[in-house]
């Protein structure tokens, strides 16, 4: 374990010495903007996988196939995703050092591989295989959830 | 008595104090809040992209807006609650925010756009429930929305930041006449 934590902070200390992150260290609006467009995605990527999520559930579009509805909605949660991990990966670079110390930044971490290997796995192929499984559904919004609360709880410093 | 008087007034309530300063009370607000937000404004947004064509396209419009409208109502009533939960938290300073006057004024041109569709294209929905892409009205209606949800997550973030405030002066005249300021008389 101490050799991956030994790792991990040294990629800590890399990513805040990267020009990205002295950049967005140095300027008042970096930050916040970046943060804006992450926020932004959250809301498409919420809307993506709930719609999905909730068809599994029998809510929501159902007469539509479980099938349909995800091919639908893939590039969208694709699309939103790689702007989250873009935008995410450039607000750690500036305070990389502080997410390593930070419980609620970890807990977002173990969420988010979770849940991305979960959407790409087991979710996508019980949704192509059109079975509208509830405990799929429940999982997929356990593991979203808890990226989305780390997420918020890392900037009241938990 | 003013608005920002009001806004006083609401600040010496020991509710509004006690939420203000609590370590947790406040965070878990604003968390359900961010939360709400993937319910409301994704399901907001999985409709506005079916308005604009770009996606859902098998599925008739009036489908995904009944089976989607109570998880919406349902979405925009907890952001409603933890919204003024957070106004009221802070009352002084997010009424005299820019980004909190600008965010009222975009809720209530997001409402008007959903009033004129509703209120237009979308009372002749038969003729064009199953269309791929809908009629260009419909397709603005969503256009507009997909707009002013990005610009009102936009400010809602952006409150959190005190470029513009009242405290922090000098700032130019139009900062200080949009964000309501009562400046000290300058001395002479």
């Amino acid at each position: 374990m101490t050799a991956i934590a030994d790792i991990l902070w040294h990629f800590a200390q890399w990513s805040e010495a990267t020009s990205l992150g002295r950049m967005i260290r140095n300027s008042e609006y970096a930050f916040p903007m970046i943060e804006f467009v992450h926020l932004a995605a959250l809301a498409a990527i919420g809307g993506a996988v709930l719609i999905v999520d909730m068809r599994l559930l029998g809510l929501g579009l159902k007469k539509t196939s479980v099938a349909q509805l995800a091919r639908d909605a893939q590039p969208y949660v694709t699309g939103s995703l790689i702007v989250m991990l873009a935008t995410g990966f450039a607000l750690y670079t500036s305070e990389a050092t502080k997410c390593y110390a930070s419980v609620a930044f970890w807990i977002k971490m173990v969420s988010l591989l979770f849940a991305m290997v979960y959407t790409y796995t087991i979710k996508k192929r019980v949704a192509a295989a059109d079975h509208a499984n509830k405990l799929v559904a429940v999982v997929s919004i356990a593991l979203w959830f808890g990226v989305a609360w780390g997420g918020r709880w890392i900037g009241f410093g938990g | 008595m003013s608005l920002l008087g009001a806004a006083k007034a609401l600040a010496d309530q020991p509710w509004s104090i006690a939420l203000h300063e609590s370590l947790y009370g406040y965070p878990i607000v604003e968390s359900i809040h961010v939360w709400a937000l993937c319910l409301f404004v994704g399901l907001t947004i999985v409709l506005d992209l079916r308005l604009t064509g770009l996606t859902f396209r098998t599925v008739p419009v009036s489908e995904v807006v009944r089976r989607i409208l109570p998880w919406q109502i349902l979405g925009f009533i907890v952001m409603v609650i933890s919204g003024v939960l957070l106004f009221y938290a802070i009352p002084i300073r997010s009424y005299q925010n820019i980004f909190f006057r600008v965010k009222l004024v975009l809720l209530v041109v997001a409402g008007l756009n959903v009033w004129v569709f509703n209120s237009g294209v979308y009372r002749r929905i038969q003729s064009w429930d199953r269309d791929p892409i809908p009629p260009p009205r419909a397709r603005f209606a969503g256009f507009a929305s997909l707009t002013l949800w990005v610009l009102i997550i936009f400010c809602g973030r952006m409150i959190a930041y005190n470029w513009f405030d009242c405290d922090k002066q000098p700032q130019p005249p139009i900062v200080n006449t949009l964000a309501g300021c009562e400046l000290e008389p300058q001395a002479p």
